[in-house]
């Protein structure tokens, strides 16, 4: 999710890459669609060219198509062209868009059944695989890139304020204290900051608290799934306690997406909100101090024991429309891409979660997680528990502009134009008119 | 008359590259969106079943369509008359110079060349909450900037962003339409005893009318739809609202939301705003207008 500039190197390394890859003369193509810019996008060249080099009947082409958003447009209007990829990445909140176009997708499991090719569902890790299954476990597309909300703390800044960099705060009332200790001690100006705003501080608080929200859990159970986030006490006590934070100190809003990332890097804030997948940025984007992970907060007034926390990043669809050599070749591919060499190698570089427990295992042999301390938490938070209705994820159309309709409510309370309650209830008044309208389009 | 009757087909056959270029690409894309506002799709166009006017009663009724209305015509009057206000003074100021003027005009017409997108992002620098340069300066002189969470600093940014951008296009206008009014009648104006105010008031200004008109109308248009990158770079149309314009509103439910019905709706509803708002320019504002 990281924007800017790499995007126009990556795109520039693709193609020359993708030049280079000199296919052998029979060899199917497949297309492959993401939006994983800079490094990223050259990771995604060096795991192609890995699979290319492995066997001689199928070249996977990778092509970059700018940000999620504009590769789930691209690659609908191609769609609607008849000129689809076989392949495209598609981001968490586009996966009831791409669910619900049936005529349009070929499940993932059914692909792998059609074509043959050995594929065991539990291998991957259900907190992960059950964001992309149905309820009944049929994997409908390959998770790829996933990520989970951690916290990176600024250790130099914790020990300024006399707090031990050692034992972060784990609970939202710790964070507090915490926040405010930094702030009174006037170590910085911010005790913490978020990115991504819906995402972290609702999506993921009503997860790990174990709260609906939305009915028809979370929408996975259909359609007529509708936001209940503003029916729960704590969740409304959670935004009325950001407010109070913000106008204090301890909490510094810093906008949508990354936004907020420079105040950490500035030593602004001492905590910073991220993805796990922000790990690589954060490393180099802070040499001027040290810097901690701790898993993403959770309240013990609400619950007993912390739910797991839901994913974002994304996963890979395949396509109707393309030949059934192509279709061996993708079923291939993705054979590969699940392989725990490919896998772990990915987890590592990227800071994204393994997909399958071998590469976990894999990871951990490799003594990955003791080198480099902080990396294990997103992961352990991950598979802490079994993922109940609340925390299997979200599952609702039109979630894009959910999102932003969310943030531009949490944006009007954090400024004092509407009480945490009002906010809560215009967001969910207006995300279920989208939903409503979603529920008319698919039908 | 005989020539018009012998050579009927030559007038059409001269222009038909410009009318072919014009139905592709703007008769049939606005007609298909006509039809598309009339009708409820799912993104991948599997099915889709007619709506009648309902996409139209819906974008409507929603408050963040009026919201985005009323942002839009606070943002497009502001930018276009402080464009054109600001240009003015310059060109007129850089009319009078003498020496180095080419340097002047020059560095003047700079910002036209810098990308929307670009633009804006080096705004959004500049003013950054935390890293901005211009942020620590307002907080010395105790204003407390922060475009993330407050709408109006965000409305100030975008609109001075956008008006920095096309300032330059008015520029290169205006100083061609000063540097055509006759010496002559300054020299007649200023033997009769009027001062510099008067003379620009009196006849500078009517004489460059023609200009202002066209530039009013060029700068509605920019304000309107031109802005996006900038609006998009800078603040992405929040925070909460308070910068989405009707273009950007359009983008975020149709390119980002996938809701092709509603945001059809909404580009038909745009144009005929644009056609009333340049019709309404055309019938009052070029009455007062003096040609020479």
């Amino acid at each position: 999710m990281v924007k800017g500039f790499k995007g126009i190197v990556g795109m520039a390394a693709i193609s020359s890459l993708a030049l280079s890859a000199t296919p052998a003369l029979a060899a199917t193509e497949v297309i492959w669609w993401h939006a994983m810019e800079g490094s990223l996008g050259e990771k995604v060249n060096e795991i192609a060219e890995g699979f290319n080099q492995s066997q001689s009947d199928y070249v996977v082409k990778p092509v970059y198509k700018g940000t999620y958003s504009e590769n789930l447009t691209s690659t609908i209007a191609a769609f609607r062209a008849g000129q689809a990829p076989a392949i495209t990445q598609v981001y968490e909140v586009g996966t009831a868009t791409m669910m619900n176009a049936r005529g349009a997708i070929y499940p993932v499991y059914e692909l792998m059944a059609d074509t043959g090719q050995p594929f065991d569902p539990t291998a991957y890790l259900p907190a992960i695989t059950g964001y992309y299954s149905t309820t009944d476990g049929h994997m409908l597309s390959l998770p790829f890139n996933s990520s989970t909300p951690v916290v990176y703390y600024n250790r130099d800044l914790f020990k300024k304020a006399g707090l031990d960099p050692d034992a972060p705060p784990t609970t939202w009332e710790a964070v507090a204290e915490a926040g405010k200790t930094i702030v009174d001690s006037g170590a910085a100006s911010c005790g913490f900051t978020t990115t991504w705003p819906s995402w972290i501080q609702l999506e993921n608080f009503a997860a790990r608290q174990d709260i609906p929200f939305a009915s028809e859990q979370n929408g996975f159970g259909g359609t007529t799934a509708r936001l209940t986030f503003n029916q729960s006490d704590a969740v409304v006590a959670h935004v009325q306690d950001l407010i109070n934070w913000q106008k204090s100190g301890v909490f510094s809003y810093g906008g949508r997406q990354d936004q907020a990332s420079p105040r950490f890097f500035s030593g602004d804030c001492a905590m910073l909100m991220a993805s796990s997948a922000s790990y690589a940025s954060v490393r180099d984007n802070t040499e001027g101090f040290e810097f901690g992970v701790a898993p993403l907060p959770w309240d013990p007034k609400v619950i007993d024991q912390p739910k797991n926390s839901i994913i974002g990043g994304a996963s890979l669809w395949v396509l109707k429309g393309q030949s059934d050599d192509v279709y061996k070749g993708v079923a291939q591919f993705f054979g590969y891409l699940s392989s725990a060499k490919v896998q772990a190698d990915w987890h590592q570089f990227t800071g994204y979660l393994p997909i399958t427990d071998k590469a976990y295992a894999l990871t951990r042999e490799q003594r990955f997680y003791e080198e480099n301390p902080g990396t294990e938490i997103a992961l352990k938070q991950m598979t802490s528990t079994e993922p109940s209705d609340n925390s299997r994820g979200l599952r609702l159309g039109n979630m894009p502009q959910i999102r932003d309709v969310i943030e531009e409510e949490l944006e009007r309370a954090l400024n004092g134009d509407k009480s945490a309650q009002q906010a809560l209830d215009d967001a969910a008044d207006r995300g279920n008119a989208l939903l409503e309208q979603f529920e008319r389009s698919v039908r | 008359m005989s020539t018009f009757q012998r050579h009927r087909l030559a007038p059409w056959m001269l222009m038909a590259p410009q009318l072919v270029i014009v139905l592709v690409f703007f008769f049939w894309p606005a007609v298909t969106a006509l039809r598309q506002s009339f009708y409820v799709q799912d993104a991948f166009g599997l099915g889709e079943t007619f709506a009648g006017l309902s996409n139209f009663t819906r974008v409507l009724a929603s408050r963040s369509y009026h919201e985005a209305l009323l942002n839009t015509a606070l943002f497009s009057v502001s930018v276009a008359f402080g464009a054109m206000a600001i240009a003015l003074l310059l060109a007129t100021m850089a009319d009078r110079v003498l020496k180095a003027s080419r340097v002047y005009r020059t560095l003047l017409i700079w910002p036209y060349a810098v990308a929307p997108a670009a633009a804006g992002v080096l705004w959004m620098f500049m003013f950054d909450p935390t890293l901005g340069v211009l942020t620590r300066a307002l907080s010395a002189l105790s204003i407390h900037w922060d475009f993330r969470l407050n709408g109006h600093q965000a409305m100030v940014l975008v609109i001075v962003a956008a008006i920095w951008q096309q300032m330059s296009y008015n520029f290169v206008f205006f100083l061609a339409g000063l540097q055509g009014i006759p010496a002559s009648l300054m020299e007649a104006a200023a033997i009769d005893g009027a001062g510099p105010w008067r003379r620009f008031w009196t006849i500078t200004f009517p004489l460059l009318s023609p200009t202002s008109f066209f530039l009013l109308v060029m700068n509605t248009i920019y304000a309107f739809f031109d802005t996006f990158g900038t609006i998009d770079t800078t603040t992405g149309g929040g925070p909460g609202g308070a910068t989405r314009t009707l273009v950007y509103k359009l983008y975020q439910d149709g390119i980002i939301g996938l809701d092709l019905g509603g945001s059809a709706a909404q580009s038909v509803l745009l144009m005929l705003m644009v056609g009333l708002l340049t019709l309404v320019q055309f019938r009052y504002v070029e009455r007062r207008v003096q040609y020479h």
